[in-house]
C-alpha cells in the first residue's frame, strides 16, 4: 500500500499545479471542518455508532477507512476516463472491495482481537457512504494527486469525530482511555454511564459535537 | 424583604445597557422578577385587555395539582421505611420525617441544577429566563426512586434540560417530556439504581424476616413465567411480614412502594381535578389513556396464555406509574398532541402501548414512561394527519 501512495505522490509532482497548492490544502481542511462526513454532509453514522464504545477499535476503524478511501480515490482517478459511464458504480465498488479486503486481512493477521471487535464493520467499509461519495463526487472527476489528498483529508474528518466520540464513550462509559482506567488510577471510584455504551449514546455525542462545531463555525444549512 | 429590595437596586445600575455587568442583566432580572413582583404597569394608552393566565400561573397550576402526590409519596417513603423494618406502628411523624430527609434534598438538586442551567443558557442567549423548569423541576423528584443517589439525580436534570430542552431552541419547544427525559437517560445509564428492588428507603435499618421489595409488576411479571395467578400471588404478598400489602384498595390508594410520587392513584385523581378544572390539562388525554391501557387490557384477558395476560384489566389502571404519567407527564401541552381529536390518538396509543410494554417485554417492567416517549415523538405526525384528514374532509364539501 505504502508503494502505491509513494507512485502517486511521485507522478503528481511533475504536474504543473503543486501538490499542496491553497486549493489542495483545503481538501485536507475542509473536511475535518465545514465539510466534514460525519458532522455536515451526514454520512458513515453507522459505523460511527457502531465502533465507537472503545477508543482502540474507533482508531483502527479510522485508519481502515483513511486507507480505503484514499488508495480507492487513487485507483478510481487513474482510471476515471476509461470508466464507462453507465457500469461505474459497479466498477468502484469492485475497486473499493479489493483495498477493504486487503484491510481486512492485514487487520486479521496482526490484530487479530480487534479485528474480530470491529466484526462485519469492516466489510461493511465498501457500503459506506464516505467512501462512494467521494468517488462519485471527486474521483470521477480529478486528478489523482488531488483525489489523494481528498480520501486522506474525509478519512482525517471521519477518524476525528470518530475519536471524539470514543474518546467521551469509552471514558464516561468505562471510566477508561485506550482500556487504562483513569479513575480508578486516581483513587476515585467511578460508575460507568450505561447510556453511553449503547448506540444512543453515541448519538447524543455526536449531537453535541455537531451543536459546538456549528456555534463555533457558524455554519447553516442552506435551504 | 426591604433589604433585599435595596440590596437588589443598588446592585441593579450595574446590569443596565452599557454597564460593566451588562451581560448578566437577564439572570439578575430572573433573580429580581423572583423574589419581587416587577412594578411595571402598561402606559395609559392602548389596550388594557389581560389574561392573568401566564405562563407562570400556568405553572403554578400544575405545581398546586402535583402538592397531593408529593405530600403522599414523602409520607408513603416513610411508611414503606418503616414496614420494611416492621415497625408499623410508627407515628405520622415519624413517617413524615424519614420521608422528608429522603425526598427534600432530591428536590433541592433537581431545582438547583435545573435552574442554574437555565440562568446560564439564558445569559449566554441573552432572554429572559423562562418559568418552565418549574414543573419539571417538581417532577423529576416525584418519578425518582426514594433513595436515588443524589448526583444521579443531579447529571440527569442537567442531561435532560441541555440535551432535552435547550438544545431544542428553549422552553416549550422541546420535542419529548424533560423530565421522563431526565427519568429515562438514568433508567439507560445506570440501571442497577432505578430498577430492581430499590423502591423502599431500607436506610440502616434491619429489614424485616420474609421481607421483600418486589413491586406489583415485578410480581405479575414473575407470575407470568411461574404460570401463578397474579391476584393470589398480589393479595397472598407480604402475608409474612404485613397482611395485605398489595390489596386492590391499596394499590388504589397508593401504600406500596414506588416512585416518590407515583404511587397513590386517588392521589393523582385529585392532581387531575385540579388540572381539568383549571384548564391547565386536557382531560381528553387523561381520559384516554386509561381506557387505551383498560382496553388493552381487557384484549390481552380475552386472548389469555400466560398470567399476566389474565390479569383483571382494572389492575393496570392502578399498578405502576400509568395513573401519574396519565395525568403529569402525558397531558404536558408542549409534547402532546394539539388537536382535539389527535389527543384522542395520543392518549388511547399511550395506554395500550404501556399495556404492551408491560406484558410482553420482560426487559422493561413498567411501560408508561417509554410509552409516552415514543408517543411524545409521533405526536406532531398524529396532528399532521388529523389536520389533513380535515381538509380533505372539507374540500370535499366544497363545490369549486
Amino acid at each position: 500500500m505504502s508503494t502505491a501512495v509513494a507512485e502517486t505522490a511521485e507522478i503528481v509532482v511533475k504536474k504543473s499545479e503543486p501538490l499542496f497548492s491553497k486549493k489542495n490544502k483545503k481538501l485536507i481542511t475542509n473536511p475535518l471542518d465545514i465539510d466534514n462526513p460525519i458532522t455536515v454532509q451526514v454520512l458513515g453514522v453507522c459505523s460511527a455508532l457502531a465502533v465507537t464504545t472503545q477508543m482502540k477499535p474507533a482508531i483502527v476503524m479510522a485508519i481502515a477507512l483513511t486507507v480505503v478511501t484514499a488508495s480507492s480515490n487513487v485507483l478510481i482517478s487513474f482510471l476515471r476516463n476509461t470508466i464507462p459511464s453507465r457500469i461505474r458504480i459497479i466498477v468502484q465498488l469492485a475497486i473499493v472491495s479489493l483495498w477493504v479486503i486487503m484491510v481486512d486481512q492485514l487487520l486479521k493477521a496482526y490484530v487479530y482481537d480487534l479485528w474480530k471487535q470491529l466484526s462485519v464493520y469492516v466489510g461493511l467499509i465498501i457500503t459506506n457512504c464516505i467512501v462512494m461519495g467521494r468517488l462519485e463526487a471527486f474521483a470521477m472527476g480529478n486528478k489523482p494527486g488531488p483525489s489523494l489528498l481528498d480520501g486522506l483529508g474525509n478519512g482525517f474528518g471521519y477518524g476525528m469525530i470518530l475519536l471524539i466520540v470514543g474518546f467521551f464513550r469509552e471514558l464516561l462509559g468505562g471510566g477508561a482511555i485506550f482500556g487504562f482506567k483513569v479513575f480508578d488510577s486516581l483513587g476515585l471510584h467511578y460508575q460507568g454511564n450505561g447510556l453511553m455504551l449503547l448506540p444512543a449514546g453515541a448519538c447524543f455525542i455526536v449531537g453535541i459535537v455537531i451543536w459546538v462545531q456549528r456555534s463555533l463555525n457558524g455554519y447553516r444549512e442552506t435551504h | 424583604m426591604k433589604f433585599l429590595r435595596n440590596q437588589l437596586d443598588k446592585v441593579k445600575h450595574n446590569f443596565e445597557k452599557g454597564q460593566k455587568w451588562e451581560k448578566y442583566y437577564y439572570a439578575y432580572e430572573a433573580l429580581d422578577t423572583f423574589m419581587f413582583a416587577p412594578n411595571t404597569t402598561n402606559d395609559v394608552k392602548g389596550a388594557q385587555i389581560r389574561d392573568a393566565i401566564d405562563l407562570k400561573r400556568l405553572m403554578m397550576t400544575v405545581i398546586i395539582a402535583m402538592l397531593p402526590c408529593l405530600l403522599f409519596g414523602v409520607w408513603n417513603v416513610g411508611h414503606q421505611h418503616f414496614l420494611a423494618i416492621g415497625q408499623a406502628s410508627a407515628t405520622l411523624g415519624d413517617k413524615l420525617w424519614i420521608g422528608a430527609i429522603q425526598v427534600v434534598p432530591i428536590i433541592i438538586i433537581s431545582y438547583g441544577v435545573g435552574l442554574g442551567i437555565e440562568f446560564i443558557f439564558a445569559t449566554l442567549r441573552r432572554h429572559p429566563v423562562n418559568e418552565g423548569f418549574l414543573v419539571t423541576g417538581m417532577l423529576i423528584p416525584l418519578v425518582m426512586p426514594p433513595d436515588i443517589p443524589l448526583w444521579q439525580v443531579g447529571v440527569a436534570t442537567a442531561f435532560a434540560v441541555i440535551i432535552g430542552k435547550e438544545a431544542f431552541g428553549g422552553t416549550g419547544m422541546n420535542v419529548v417530556n424533560i423530565a421522563l427525559t431526565a427519568r429515562a437517560f438514568l433508567y439507560f445509564a445506570y440501571p442497577t439504581d432505578i430498577s430492581g428492588n430499590v423502591w423502599t428507603y431500607l436506610g440502616d435499618g434491619q429489614v424485616v424476616a420474609g421481607y421483600s421489595g418486589a413491586t406489583p409488576l415485578s410480581i405479575a411479571a414473575d407470575a407470568a413465567t411461574t404460570g401463578t395467578n397474579v391476584l393470589t400471588s398480589l393479595n397472598s404478598f407480604g402475608s409474612v411480614w404485613h397482611e395485605g400489602v398489595y390489596t386492590f384498595s391499596n394499590l388504589f390508594m397508593g401504600l406500596r412502594p414506588g416512585s416518590i410520587g407515583e404511587t397513590s392513584t386517588l392521589m393523582c385523581l385529585i392532581g387531575a381535578f385540579v388540572l381539568v378544572a383549571s384548564g391547565a390539562g386536557s382531560w381528553k388525554i387523561i381520559v384516554s389513556v386509561f381506557s387505551g391501557a383498560y382496553a388493552m387490557g381487557l384484549l390481552l384477558n380475552l386472548i389469555g396464555g400466560n398470567a399476566f395476560m389474565e390479569m383483571p384489566a382494572y389492575y393496570h389502571l392502578v399498578i405502576g406509574g400509568l395513573a401519574f404519567g396519565a395525568v403529569f407527564m402525558a397531558t404536558d401541552p408542549v409534547t402532546a398532541s394539539q388537536t382535539e381529536r389527535g389527543k384522542w390518538i395520543y392518549g388511547l396509543l399511550i395506554g395500550l402501548f404501556t399495556v404492551l410494554i408491560r406484558v410482553f417485554n420482560p426487559a422493561y417492567p413498567e411501560g408508561i414512561m417509554l410509552a409516552i416517549l415514543l408517543m411524545n415523538v409521533f405526536a406532531p405526525l398524529i396532528d399532521y394527519f388529523v389536520v389533513s384528514a380535515n381538509k380533505k374532509r372539507r374540500l370535499q364539501r366544497a363545490t369549486v
